[in-house]
Order: structure tokens, then sequence, then C-alpha cells
């Protein structure tokens, strides 16, 4: 990163399409070991942006996937416009899901998502209303927390 | 130390993908059809043995830094898998074994799950 100080991209991620599910996050996954950040703190990001993803693609019916890279963190901001969460501190709460049956069959909703999202960034927000959609806020600091 | 060669004639495992990358350390092992669980629980360089072969267990191998993937009770991955795997340089194993079984015969030859706390007084 040493023509530019903050680097941005963004990735729609299309409804229902779980063979694509996950390209906005491998994508991301890449363009951050291309510019050196230590392989533990990608893996945090590249996990919880595919629990975000996922969670678009299976209640939402789309949204967006924004990478905000500087030299000291990563800001990943993901926006749907879906059903929204009606009561976040549920959410929160480890094995609460409201998944389909036939995403459960592919390995998923397993109500993990939201509480492994916390667990791997620095901070996380949720702005949700209902029958509007969903933002969802991740920092990253590029600290190697394993390595330290 | 122990590699993917010595885990795959403990499991008496055909190799799909990745015959190169034999040497390969694995450092513990997971065994999980959820993977949910996958990438809640697995730290890097972990062996994921699973009877799952859609995609998304490739996917989350890839974004999970996962050393390697072997299919249990034979089953075999399709086409697009194994593609999507050899993209992300990612080996592939299947052995007949039950998932239990394959486990069971990995932890016995040394190899160790990925501990994490479950109840705050552990």
């Amino acid at each position: 990163m040493s023509d530019t100080k903050k680097m941005n991209v963004t990735y729609e991620v299309a409804p229902g399409d779980f063979e694509r599910a996950g390209e906005a996050s491998s994508g991301i996954k890449r363009l951050l070991q291309r510019i050196g950040i230590p392989a533990e703190v990608i893996r945090r990001i590249a996990i919880g942006t595919y629990e975000a993803e996922m969670n678009v693609i299976i209640h939402a019916g789309g949204g967006v996937v924004t990478a905000e890279i500087s030299p000291d963190n990563t800001v990943i901001i993901v926006t749907d416009k879906g059903p929204g969460i009606a009561d976040i501190e549920q959410a929160k709460q480890e094995g609460w899901s409201t998944a389909p049956d036939y995403v459960r069959q592919m390995g998923f909703g397993a109500g993990m998502g939201l509480p492994n999202m916390m667990k791997c960034s620095d901070k996380l927000d949720i702005v949700s209303v209902v029958n509007q959609g969903t933002q969802i806020t991740m920092l990253f600091n590029h600290v190697d927390k394993e390595n330290k | 130390m122990i590699n993917l060669n010595q885990v795959c004639s403990t499991l008496n495992a055909k190799i799909l993908l990745g015959e190169d990358q034999m040497d390969r350390e694995v450092f513990s092992a997971c065994g999980a059809d959820l993977m949910s669980d996958v990438l809640t629980f697995t730290k890097r360089k972990t062996l994921l043995l699973t009877g799952l072969t859609n995609v998304q267990v490739v996917r989350t191998a890839e974004l999970s830094d996962l050393c390697a993937i072997v299919f249990v009770r034979g089953k075999l991955p399709g086409k697009e898998i194994v593609e999507a795997a050899k993209a992300n340089d990612i080996p592939l194993l299947v052995t007949c074994y039950t998932l239990f079984e394959a486990c069971g015969r990995l932890y016995e030859m040394g190899i160790k799950g990925c501990p994490h706390k479950v109840f705050a007084d552990e």
C-alpha cells in the first residue's frame, strides 16, 4: 500500500446464489494477501465477511459488501434491503437461527453467524430496521492476535 | 510432526487432488458437517473431515486457511468441487471410514482437535 493510504472495494452479492456464496470474501482475502497483511488477520477478516455474506444470501435477497482497507485496519460494511432483524440481542445469541432447512443441509444456519462475526472482529455495529434492511459494520485492526 | 502423507496411509485414503502437497503439515483436525462450526472453532492449517461434498466446504476451507479436506464414507465430490479446490490449492482426500472412525484413527496417531472453552468455569 505504498502509493495509496486507503483502498475501497465493493462487491454485489446476488440473492440465493449459493454456488457463488463467498466470492466477495474470497476477493477481499486475495486483495489483503497481495498487500501483505498477516495471515492470521486475513483469516479473521475472511471468516467474518463470509458469515455476513452468507447471511445476506440466506435471509436478505442479496446486498452489497464493501471493504475499506487502511494501513492499520480494515472495515467491512455489509448492507442489504432484506427483512431486517427484529431483536438484535436475540440474533447475537449462539444457536439462535431463523434459517430454513435447506440452508442447514448445506452446513449453515446453526445460529453461529453473528456470534462468530463478533468473535472475529474488533468491533461490530448492527443497524437494522424491520422490512427495510440491515447494515453490519465490522472493524478489524491489522494486529496479529495469535503471534504477538 | 504429522503430514498429509501419514494421514493418507492411516485412513487408507485416496488422493483426489494435491498429490504434490502430501508433505503439508497437519496441526490439528476437525470432523464436522456443520460449516458454521468449522468457521467458528478451527485454527489455521487444520485438517477438515466431512461428509458434505458441496462447494461451501471448499469455500470454508479456503477462507479458514485449512490444510486439506478428507471426505468420509467414500463420498466423492463433483467435478466443480474439485475444480474449486484446485483453484485454491486445497488437497482433497477420500476415505471409506465413517466420520467417527476416521477421526478416531487420526486422534490415535496423535493429531489433536481445536480446543476451545464452552463453559466459563473450565
